[in-house]
């Protein structure tokens, strides 16, 4: 009798249902939308920006880019395309790097890379904007 | 007695190279590619930004370089990396709502994401010569 009973009671579904604790399965998923929604207008507005500082000297460049709203769309873009730029590139590599400890290692460079990068651009915008 | 069987030897599955290359499947790899030099090109945006707060100097290192052929390649490249990523990402956002999986629907998307990115990158360039009043 006891060989027949089942192990467990849950069903299959029943133990996939809700992802268990964590529920956060689809996180990377939705924060890629997130992120790319909100990246087209502000990807036209940066476009704008760039446009309107062509030609102009360092002086003016850092008068505009420091102004209040211009420097807030740029940390906008800047936080915005930077985490979709993490979760993008930490795709492409569980996609094409079947190495468990490459694998590893690039997705922390990835990670590296991203704050890195991401930090130096809104430091440069904040440096600009409090004209320290 | 118990003989071991050599592996069967099974056709492999077949790879990229067996299928007909179609636009749809140009534009997936596109829409990586493009999001990879993104990536890279974020490195161009921070040296921008951090020259722009440097002072003169340092501004005037990075202008040299956007000046220059290869820097103007750079760019041009980058722009249209940034427009085709953003239109297909607007492909794939209408896809996110179940719409746009016919078989002409999604050829059309397709060269609408082609054929925009392009024209709007040229755009973008000829108002960028005209804001700068036609130098350089």
């Amino acid at each position: 009798m006891s060989d027949l009973a089942p192990k467990h009671f849950r069903t299959p579904l029943a133990r996939v249902r809700g992802r268990g604790a964590a529920k956060s399965g689809t996180q990377d998923f939705w924060v890629q939308r997130v992120t790319s929604v909100a990246g087209i207008p502000l990807t036209v507005a940066v476009f704008v920006i760039v446009i309107m500082l062509l030609g102009r000297n360092q002086a003016a460049v850092a008068q505009i880019l420091g102004a209040p709203l211009v420097a807030m769309i740029m940390l906008l873009f800047i936080v915005c395309t930077i985490t979709h730029m993490k979760i993008g590139m930490q795709e492409i590599l569980v996609d094409y790097v079947p190495d468990e400890s490459l694998k590893l290692t690039l997705l922390l460079a990835n990670a590296f890379f991203c704050w890195i990068v991401g930090l130096i651009c809104a430091y440069a915008i904040l440096k600009l904007s409090f004209g320290v | 007695m118990a003989e071991t069987k050599a592996p069967a030897a099974r056709p492999l599955s077949p790879h990229l190279q067996v299928y007909r290359l179609t636009l749809t499947m140009v534009m997936s790899g596109l829409h990586r590619i493009s999001g990879l030099g993104l990536y890279f090109g974020a490195l161009l945006l921070a040296w921008w930004l951090m020259a722009a707060a440097s002072g003169p100097a340092g501004y005037a290192r990075f202008e040299w370089f956007a000046g220059s052929l290869i820097g103007r390649l750079v760019l041009f490249g980058y722009t249209w990396a940034l427009i085709h990523h953003t239109l297909g990402g607007v492909r794939h956002l209408i896809w996110d709502t179940g719409r746009g999986f016919g078989a002409q629907q999604r050829e059309w998307l397709a060269a609408a994401t082609i054929i925009g990115s392009i024209v709007l990158t040229v755009i973008v360039w000829v108002i960028g010569y005209l804001a700068m009043g036609g130098s350089r």
